[in-house]
């Protein structure tokens, strides 16, 4: 339905081929794809073809030049599909690895890769996280020496999403740069195949069984000082800039899902009967159902709200952080609720509902965890 | 050769279509609205012959609320050339009959003067299937319905249609009207940059007046009614149970 107080006609238009797209190529597939571990590239490559991946990108590289609430339709939508796994494989790629090169890129770094970036021919992620370090990007402990014009990369990153199958990886490194460790974080391109660098582990998860997820080792992995992504010593601010980004996505991604599963256990409630009628009968079951549908619109008008903000470039990071943390949790307490709603029924493989809510528990943790954002609420109020 | 293409907008065929408290109709308040997906057919096929050299130029046409303005964009995102929008009503809830559309058509193919309408066979909202038959009487024009296939040949058009049991194949001497059937294609997906590109082409905002119809009904809706609701029904066990049931309690076999 058109939400007219932040949208125009053309997220709409777009939300509509979002959804067929879905609804013709996802539904049909992905059962496979979650039993493979990955999303095949030819539907990446087609979501490229179809415009998907290029939302915000200038057009000289194929994208649509829209702003933060065409991006926020594209992750409620994809969200919304029921896998997310799917869902974070194209938008880890659109709205969390990309952006490192694109913001931080030089023009030669972005013509000789945006374009494929755009087309879904490379695909990107983004290794900030540590066995040692996750919500403390600070302590971070990637090395990059830097030997002649080379950089010299050794340590491991951990839980890298499209980790298995990149071609390009954005990488947070420490340089010798002396001084705080605020400013001894840097971004850098690492290609697929460099020698040096390796799939190390690929992790086997709760949830997001679709999506392909590494754990990175470098060993004296070389590559040449022009895929610095920005300049030395600036990556941590760079990084805490793209997380806003990365988190209305997440958020807008959560509602989608809590959307979704609200819709199917609707469904599901109206025509399973015990004790002579309907579930639907039941005050005990409609009235919970009614308040998290009314918790969902809530939250989803906040994340519209707050990407309609973002778009006109307004400080929302004190919102951002809000909403990671609020939608990180409301969709856990729509998938118990909706498994519950479900019976027996919800708690065996195979059903949605159990794949959606085995999704959702990474939503609190991954990309801010809950108190993390908390704290960063806290700190602005 | 220009061909037009007619487009409405209609209940998107996903929504569970609720009657309204005074049963004059189906409630359209907030409701997702999308282009009758006959029509899609109609404009892909329309882009298709563009593409293939033999149309040069495609027109969209809707007649309707001003909304529907969002379901030419659609048109031109998947590759319509412009667009003609005739504002005939201000209440969603009001749908004008296909005898008005027709001669609104009509009024449009004299100004316009493509050499081929194509249209759905019906909206998937009223299931009339009446504007393209009565836009061929008006002007005159042949006209060949239900198509499944279409090849334009010279002055002619050769449409395959679905008829019962099997297909047919016409030839229609043009210009004609041909209205199209599900298996024609299918109709591709409008890209982003597509959509965004369709922002820019040329949207005309016309009314019935400038064509001097009268748009106002013939027809009056007596009663619209919900179909009878299922009642639940039961799980079976085993192959063998079905097959009982079926034989001592519904007694159908
Ligand atoms: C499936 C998956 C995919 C991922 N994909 C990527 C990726 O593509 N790239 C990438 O770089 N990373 C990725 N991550 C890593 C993710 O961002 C981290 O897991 C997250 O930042 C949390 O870090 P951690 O796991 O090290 O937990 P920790 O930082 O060890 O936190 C453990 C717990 O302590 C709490 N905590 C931490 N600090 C505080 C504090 N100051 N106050 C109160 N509580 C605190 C946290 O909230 C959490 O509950 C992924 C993770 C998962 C699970
Ligand atoms: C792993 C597993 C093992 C099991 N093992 C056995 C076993 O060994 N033997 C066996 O016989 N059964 C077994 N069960 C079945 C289990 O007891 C049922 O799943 C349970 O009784 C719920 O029934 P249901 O799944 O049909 O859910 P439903 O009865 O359909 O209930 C669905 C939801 O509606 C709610 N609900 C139902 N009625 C009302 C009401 N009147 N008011 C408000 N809310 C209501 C329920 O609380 C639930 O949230 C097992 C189930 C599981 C998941």
């Amino acid at each position: 339905m058109v939400y007219p107080l932040f949208l125009d006609d053309e997220h709409e238009m777009l939300r509509d081929q979002i959804r067929r797209f879905v609804a013709e190529k996802v539904h049909p597939a992905a059962d496979q794809w979650e039993k493979d571990g990955c999303v095949p590239r030819e539907i990446l490559r087609e979501m490229g073809e179809l415009g998907f991946l290029g939302i915000r990108y200038p057009e000289e590289y194929g994208g649509s030049a829209m702003d933060t609430r065409a991006t926020v339709v594209l992750a409620e939508e994809l969200g919304r599909s029921t896998y997310a796994g799917f869902a974070i494989t194209a938008l880890v790629h659109t709205d969390m690895a990309s952006v490192h090169l694109f913001n931080a890129g030089s023009p030669e770094q972005r013509a000789a890769h945006m374009a494929d970036v755009v087309a879904g021919r490379k695909i990107v992620a983004v290794a900030v996280t540590e066995p040692d370090a996750g919500s403390d990007v600070k302590g971070i402990r990637t090395t990059a020496r830097r030997e002649g014009g080379d950089f010299v990369l050794n340590g491991s990153k951990m839980f890298i999403t499209n980790g298995v199958h990149a071609d390009l990886y954005c990488v947070a490194v420490k340089t010798e740069t002396g001084g705080p460790a605020s400013r001894s974080v840097s971004m850098i391109l690492v290609e697929k195949d460099t020698p040096g660098l390796s799939v190390a582990r690929v992790l086997d998860k709760t949830g997001w069984r679709s999506s392909d997820t590494a754990e990175l080792s470098f060993q004296d992995c070389r590559v040449p000082a022009e895929n610095l992504l920005g300049a030395e010593g600036q990556g941590f601010y760079a990084i805490m800039r793209n997380f806003q980004n990365e988190r209305i996505v997440l958020a807008a991604m959560t509602m989608g899902e809590a959307q979704a599963a609200l819709d199917l256990t609707l469904d599901y409630v109206k025509t399973r009967a015990a004790f002579g009628a309907p579930l639907w009968s039941k005050q005990a079951i409609r009235q919970r159902l009614a308040m998290l549908s009314a918790r969902v619109a809530a939250a989803r008008a906040f994340v519209y709200a707050t990407a309609a903000r973002d778009a006109a470039g307004e400080e929302v990071v004190k919102e951002v952080s809000m909403l990671k943390a609020l939608c990180g949790e409301l969709v856990n307490e729509v998938m118990y609720d909706c498994v519950q709603f479900h019976g027996g029924t919800g708690y065996m493989r195979g059903t949605t509902i159990e794949r959606m809510a085995r999704d959702a528990r990474v939503q609190s943790i991954g990309g801010g965890a809950t108190e993390v954002m908390l704290e960063e609420v806290a700190k602005r109020l | 050769m220009k061909v037009l293409v007619p487009v409405k907008r209609v209940i998107d065929y996903n929504v569970k279509v609720r009657v309204k408290a005074d049963g004059s109709g189906v409630d359209l308040a907030n409701v997702k609205m999308s282009m009758n997906p006959f029509d899609e057919i109609a404009v892909e096929e329309a882009i298709r012959l563009k593409e293939e050299g033999v149309a040069s130029e495609v027109v969209a046409v809707s007649i309707g609320v001003k909304q529907a303005q969002e379901t030419l964009r659609t048109a031109l995102a998947m590759g319509a050339d412009r667009a003609i929008l005739i504002v005939a009503a201000d209440d969603v809830h009001t749908d004008i009959e296909p005898l008005a559309v027709a001669k609104l058509l009509a009024a449009v193919v004299k100004e316009e003067e493509p050499g081929l309408v194509l249209a759905g066979k019906q909206a998937i909202d009223n299931d009339m299937n009446a504007t393209g038959q009565m836009l061929s009487a008006l002007l005159g024009w042949s006209q060949a319905t239900f198509a499944s296939e279409v090849t334009i040949e010279g002055d002619h058009a050769l449409v395959t249609r679905e008829v019962d049991g099997g297909l047919q194949t016409i030839k229609a001497k043009m210009p004609c009207i041909v209205t199209v059937d599900l298996r024609l294609n299918e109709p591709r997906y409008a890209s982003l940059p597509n959509i965004m590109k369709a922002k820019k082409k040329p949207l005309d905002e016309k009314t019935p007046d400038d064509y001097g119809v009268d748009v106002s009904p013939r027809l009056s809706i007596v009663k619209t009614a919900e179909p009878p609701t299922r009642k639940a029904g039961v799980k079976v066990g085993s192959v063998d149970e079905l097959i009982t049931k079926l034989k001592d309690e519904a007694g159908v076999i």
